[in-house]
């Protein structure tokens, strides 16, 4: 039996009927083969997974994993997995969320996840539009492009989620792209090995909705595109400022040591007793 | 000089649910300043450490209620307490908590209103959001508190309906109750029967995770406990998988009203005060209820015959409980803080059997015995 066959076997629900709702080409099923790669590879136990999503085409990944599984409301995802983490530390929870979910409505609880450095890893897949609805703009959608909400060009200004992240207080950043699905498996990995809150931001494409209102192709022509402007650091400390105007950097980009929510939780458990007895 | 009783103390309405969340084993919670029900956070900021259990300071109203369904998804008894504009913004996942079946105690100390309102002033301005304020058709159980004891019990009991009928359930406050200083006992001897969610004894296997069982109440396993489950808002068939099946879809909704509508015997409770020969009765809940049972005193004395029945349970509403007093009564009396939402209720159950009058106030201040007694002077 091929490797691939047996991780299906071991990790998707064979009693949940296939196919599955994504669009022929989406980016998201090879985010959902990363992620049980990545699950294998750092070798959790099925039983002490929680893969908790949002609303969207990405929040739909969580029904076809056979982990806990927790669907949430739009936006929300975060705040059910803390809830999960801080119930249960000894739980590996694991978020996938969509561009507008993780940080148009649930933006608060992003920023907020982040600064507490809650233990988990936040899963972001970036298609730059809202895909289950039909196309609409998202916070990262580039300015000057189009969806069906910005037919006359988006004059909003796009997030840059790993930033975001960063600065919000996580303790690891990276990011990826559908593309370069070996890279993804190995970002995907480095992120769960991490203590602390993890962000993964993973560049995808939406060749039904993006694609077409921007006229960028299908998905093979918008992969090609993640090929050639993505580019690890190092790469684009070759390159002259042309040549990395339009690129973006995918690898490791931010890692730093901070004290976990549930461990400091558990120091003001104890002091909370000390307290109490004087 | 007499001996201070240690089991007797002077505590406020909020701080009654405090005492009766820890009771009935609320180690979670999950949080966001507001008046007038800030007390109850503090409290247990300070007291859940101390007994392994967690608090946190949520970024809103939104991610208080998400992160709760979270933490009973992982087997530990959640709650929240929040006031109208946060009640508005939990709605969304309290609806998800009613489809998913996920047991939690949300705490309601009603301001009045509309939106920001009167943060201080006291109001019963939420009786119908707290049964309809979540979107879509669904059950939903409401407590209402009349006294700082009934605050502790009653707690107590939202938590035992919550987990023995997997439904969120709100704890109704009034703000005089939840603000109200009054003698309480608590006693450690004091028996007090406690409810936990059943758990699946059967295999992972074949463990059906919403199983339409006569019963309605499917079993419920703990995340992490060697069940893997799927758990969704959307509709879904018994094994918790999205569905768009007519025949699944219907069966779930049914059974979702079943497990509280076959169970109104022990959900549902309410107080009968002189009611048994009462030609006018009151039907009043919460701080109302305090000042109509001083004017069904008074208007005894006085040689009317007056009672009063006070819904513990709001919802479902105590409709047998009214039926019962309607077989005697000629007058109705629908005192309450609001334009009139208990009333329509009992208009509804009525159906034009006894002659129904409403006493709103919507002032910011509570409805006096007087102003009662004036109004059963009216009607007698």
């Amino acid at each position: 039996m091929p490797d691939v066959t047996k991780l299906i076997h071991k990790y998707l629900r064979h009693e949940k009927k296939f196919p599955h709702v994504w669009c022929p080409g989406c980016g998201i099923g090879t985010m959902l083969g990363a992620l049980i790669r990545a699950i294998d590879a750092v070798g959790y136990e099925k039983d002490e997974v929680v893969l908790v999503s949002g609303i969207g085409c990405s929040g739909r990944l969580s029904v076809y994993v056979d982990v806990n599984t927790l669907h949430t409301t739009h936006g929300r995802a975060l705040t059910f997995a803390t809830g999960v983490k801080l119930a249960n530390p000894k739980l590996k929870v694991i978020v996938i969320m969509g561009d507008g979910d993780a940080v148009a409505i649930g933006g608060n609880h992003f920023i907020h996840a982040a600064r507490r450095n809650i233990d988990l890893t936040a899963i972001i897949l970036n298609n730059s539009i809202y895909g289950m609805t039909g196309g609409q703009a998202s916070p990262t959608t580039p300015y000057g492009m189009r969806s069906t909400t910005t037919v006359y060009r988006n004059i909003d200004h796009a997030f840059n989620i790993s930033d975001l992240a960063a600065v919000a207080g996580a303790s690891f950043v990276a990011r990826s792209t559908v593309y370069h699905a070996k890279h993804l498996d190995s970002m995907m990995a480095k992120a769960f090995r991490k203590e602390g809150f993890s962000v993964v931001e993973v560049i995808s494409h939406c060749h039904t909705h993006y694609g077409k209102l921007n006229r960028l192709g299908g998905a093979v022509e918008m992969l090609e595109w993640q090929r050639d402007h993505g580019v690890t650091a190092e790469k684009a400390a070759s390159l002259t400022p042309e040549e990395r105007a339009d690129k973006f950097i995918i690898g490791v980009l931010m890692e730093r040591e901070l004290p976990l929510y549930h461990e400091e939780y558990g120091d003001l458990r104890k002091r909370a007793k000390e307290e109490s007895k004087t | 000089m007499k001996k201070r009783n240690p089991e007797e103390f002077l505590m406020q309405g909020n701080e009654a649910i405090v005492a009766g969340a820890l009771k009935a084993g609320c180690r979670f919670y999950a949080g966001y300043p507001i008046t007038p029900a800030t007390e109850i956070a503090e409290l247990l900021s300070v007291k859940l450490p101390g007994v392994d259990g967690t608090f946190i300071q949520m970024e809103d109203e939104i991610g208080s209620m998400g992160t709760i369904i979270g933490a009973s998804l992982a087997g530990v008894k959640s709650m929240t307490a929040t006031s109208g504009p946060g009640f508005s913004l939990m709605q969304e996942n309290l609806g998800f908590a009613v489809m998913a079946e996920v047991p939690c105690v949300v705490v309601n100390v009603m301001r009045s209103g509309p939106s920001t309102g009167q943060p201080t002033a006291p109001s019963q301005g939420d009786i119908m959001q707290a049964r309809w304020g979540t979107h879509g058709d669904h059950p939903m159980i409401v407590l209402s508190p009349s006294t700082v004891r009934e605050c502790y019990d009653l707690t107590i009991r939202a938590f035992n309906l919550a987990e023995k009928y997997r439904n969120p359930v709100i704890l109704l406050v009034d703000e005089v109750i939840a603000h109200m200083r009054e003698k309480i006992i608590l006693s450690d001897r004091e028996e007090i029967e406690l409810y936990e969610r059943r758990k699946p004894t059967v295999p992972p296997e074949w463990y059906i995770p919403y199983e339409d069982t006569p019963a309605g109440v499917p079993a419920m396993a703990d995340f992490g406990s060697g069940y893997r489950y799927h758990v969704t808002g959307l509709i879904h068939d018994v094994r918790g998988f999205p569905t768009s099946r007519p025949d699944e879809i219907g069966p779930l909704i049914m059974r979702l009203f079943r497990k509280i509508s076959q169970n109104l015997v022990d959900i549902q409770q309410a107080e009968f005060l002189a009611t048994e020969d009462a030609e006018i009765v009151i039907v009043a809940c919460g701080c109302v209820a305090r000042a109509a049972k001083r004017a069904v005193g008074e208007a005894r004395a006085m040689g009317l015959k007056v009672g009063l029945l006070r819904p513990i349970t709001v919802w479902p509403f105590v409709r047998s409980a009214l039926e019962k007093v309607l077989a005697t009564s000629r007058s109705v009396i629908v005192p309450e803080m609001n334009m009139g939402q208990l009333s329509r209720e009992v208009k509804r159950v009525n159906q034009g059997r006894a002659k129904v009058f409403t006493l709103n106030k919507v002032d910011g201040t509570m409805i006096t015995a007087e102003e009662i007694l004036d109004r059963i002077r009216e009607v007698a």
